[in-house]
């Protein structure tokens, strides 16, 4: 079975600083590391693997030393490791984002076999949307399962795959057909060190880079800034609140004229709390 | 374990470990280097000072690219007492060279380009892995190197050993014994940061010149050891560090010297508006030549500070570590050509050369040095303030007549350390400096 696993190479956010006064993030200097939540999706991919037998191809998107992190993750296991990257991608947003990974997994696809599994972590801690996993299933018509805690079941012979989701309120257990995006939750799982041959073959594996003629790419206008509809409007650190934790003295209150305190004291300090809860039980 | 089978495994990417793994790599060895932090740097600390003479050596192009901060320019030695310092200052415009002969350096720049240039040589590096002992066979030679990682063996006909200043792996071999607190010293530095414009006045400086500070006296609280102060493009270095048997017997925290020298009414104008960025901590093998364990043995030699190839009197290391990995790789190549074995007494021509080389004879010349520093704490304490004092008596205008003033600093002297003591200490440093 071909398992395709999407990483994101980002700045390792315990070291990114803010410009004091541009307010824009500093990166240059900055450590770059796999996104964390992605590594799940590895160490599940790669457990798929050594059950079932196959081949995990690790894809990313990003600039040329984007190709650190598929050494890295190349070092913990993982079988091929392929880099999109071109200068027209710069710039993207999740939309051109995903495009550019949906029109490399079916090149992917061509080349190595079609994969029966793409795994995403849940989201990036740089960009937070969790948006690109979803987009690439819907581009590829595959069935998304997100947020999911564990693979229960995996039926090649039925095509059929089992998990558990993590959703509000409670856990979800989904079954679907194959192929799937399966978007993978964090502290499910650990990765793993990854042994010394993979460790050596990794530092000497050659790995597959793409252009975006390459991996397929026609319609350039989807892709990078020009394929991007986000607009960043304002980057800032938020300011650190003054004021911190305020105690309202409760001595001798019965219950309710208790919460009644606490609730002024709420309200007075985030009027915005009040309107809203008015809003909502109007029905608005 | 690997299936191949390299030519050298060199434990250890710093300056001592890159050397070794680029000589051998550039001549054509097929050259496997571990190294346990996450990247090369990572684990590394150092005041910072480049010798060029050692590296260009090795990369004679290499000002081309490497990451370097500032040219040394002016070299400042001071003798502190907690108010004052008296200090000998040279300053040349003849090291405004082309190939300047100094530089400070940022370590976790300038080894991860360092690294790189070993990998474009050819060499395979493996970071995160941590070598846990060596292979033997059934003679007792050196075959190979146990790792951290699964499956984690490895094989070569030699294992160079550029592990640092513990020297673990050497020592769970049994090759070497454990490090003594004595002849170690524990240094900590902290990076300030201060705009260039503000390094250039404050030290009068422009370009990339740089100026570099040591520091002995009071400041170490009566024990052995020295501070510095170094200049980089945008930002100062400053640390200090003792003999740890020194921090054990006085119950003296390291960061706690550190803070009071930061705070020295001569140091702390030199750092004011600054913003300390980072902090770091190493040890340094300061025993000398009498600490230098075994170098060579059946498959296996030990380069940089693993060998405790530190000139502390000069306060040189990296040169050090650079020319006895050189050194250690043009060995290795040499008998690979001949087809010789790696044995030890075909090895032996490593110690041979390194004999000949500044690395021994200058560790040759100061042999007496470090027992003499530990165990004349007057040089530390008493004869800092005698000099300080010494030199306010002097330059204070005062009405008191100069004969006068030279009568009671010749006073203070011997009521200090009494005539024998001067006398004592004076042949002892003349000897050991000899």
């Amino acid at each position: 079975m071909h398992i395709v696993v999407c990483l994101k190479q980002v700045p390792d956010s315990a070291q990114i600083r803010v410009h004091p006064v541009t307010n824009t993030i500093m990166r240059q200097g900055v450590p770059t590391i796999i996104n964390p939540y992605d590594l799940f999706a590895l160490e599940e991919a790669m457990r798929l693997r050594d059950l079932i037998g196959g081949e995990v191809t690790v894809l990313t998107m990003g600039p040329p030393m984007a190709e650190d992190s598929l050494r890295k993750a190349l070092t913990f296991g993982a079988d091929r490791a392929v880099l999109l990257t071109d200068r027209f991608f710069a710039g993207s947003d999740t939309l051109a984002t995903s495009f550019a990974l949906a029109s490399a997994l079916t090149k992917i696809g061509q080349e190595f076999g079609v994969p029966s599994i793409v795994f995403t972590g849940k989201q990036t801690i740089d960009g937070d949307t969790a948006q690109v996993g979803p987009g690439i299933a819907k581009r590829l018509g595959l069935n998304q399962l997100t947020y999911v805690a564990r693979i229960v079941e995996l039926d090649r012979d039925a095509n059929k795959i089992i998990v558990e989701r993590r959703a509000e309120g409670g856990v979800q257990v989904l079954e679907t057909r194959l192929p799937v995006l399966i978007t993978m939750l964090e502290g499910v799982n650990e990765i793993r060190r990854g042994s010394l041959e993979s460790a050596y073959r990794a530092a000497s594996a050659k790995i597959v880079t793409w252009n975006a003629a390459a991996a397929g790419i026609t319609d350039l206008t989807k892709c990078g800034l020009k394929g991007s509809p986000t607009i960043v409007k304002k980057v800032f650190a938020p300011t650190p609140r003054a004021e911190k934790a305020h105690q309202v003295p409760t001595d001798g209150l019965a219950p309710e004229a208790l919460a009644d305190a606490v609730i002024a004291e709420i309200f007075s300090r985030q009027p915005s709390v009040e309107s809203d809860l008015v809003r909502f039980s109007a029905g608005q | 374990m690997i299936e191949e089978r390299f030519d050298a495994i060199v434990v250890g990417a710093g300056p001592s470990g890159n050397a070794a793994a680029y000589t051998m790599a550039k001549a054509g060895l097929k050259v496997l280097q571990l190294e346990r932090g996450e990247y090369p740097g990572s684990k590394n600390v150092q005041g910072a000072i480049l010798y060029a003479d050692a590296l260009e050596k090795i990369i004679p192009d290499f000002r081309e690219d490497a990451p370097l901060e500032r040219h040394i320019i002016e070299q400042r030695l001071w003798t502190m007492d907690e108010k004052s310092y008296v200090g000998m200052h040279y300053r040349s415009e003849d090291f405004n060279e082309e190939r300047p002969n100094r530089y400070t350096i940022l370590r976790a720049q300038f080894d991860k380009w360092f690294s790189s240039k070993v990998r474009e040589a050819g060499a395979i590096l493996l970071c995160e892995t941590t070598v846990t002992e060596l292979i033997r066979d059934g003679a007792g030679k050196v075959t190979g190197v146990r790792t951290d990682r699964d499956g984690g063996t490895a094989l070569a006909d030699i294992v160079i050993l550029g592990e640092g200043v513990n020297g673990l792996v050497g020592q769970r071999s049994g090759l070497r014994p454990e490090l003594q607190p004595d002849s170690v010293a524990l240094a900590v530095k902290e990076m300030h940061f201060l705009p260039r414009e503000v390094i250039e006045s404050r030290f009068n400086l422009k370009g990339n010149e740089g100026v570099v500070i040591e520091a002995m006296g009071t400041i170490t609280d009566g024990m052995t050891g020295t501070g510095f102060l170094y200049t980089n493009q945008e930002s100062v270095s400053v640390g200090i560090g003792c003999i740890v048997s020194d921090f054990a017997e006085s119950g003296k925290t390291a960061y706690g010297l550190l803070e009071a020298f930061k705070n020295h009414p001569s140091i702390k104008p030199l750092l004011e508006n600054s913003e300390c960025k980072e902090y770091a901590a190493h040890l340094i093998p300061e025993g000398g030549y009498h600490s230098i364990p075994e170098l060579y043995g059946d498959g296996w030699l030990v380069v940089g500070d693993a060998g405790q190839f530190v000139n502390a009197v000069h306060r040189e290391g990296s040169n050090l570590a650079m020319t006895t990995g050189r050194i250690a790789g043009e060995t290795v190549i040499a008998l690979k050509h001949r087809g010789a074995a790696m044995s030890k007494a075909n090895l032996a021509a490593y110690k041979r050369t390194l004999d000949e080389t500044f690395v021994m004879k200058d560790l040759k010349k100061y042999k007496r040095i470090p027992a003499l520093l530990h165990r004349n704490k007057q040089l530390f304490g008493l004869y800092p303030r005698l000099l300080t004092a010494a030199a306010q008596t002097w330059f204070r205008v005062d009405g008191v007549d100069k004969r006068s003033k030279e009568n009671a600093i010749l006073r203070s002297f011997r009521k200090g350390r009494t005539l024998s003591g001067l006398i004592g200490d004076a042949f002892k440093l003349a000897r050991a400096w000899r």
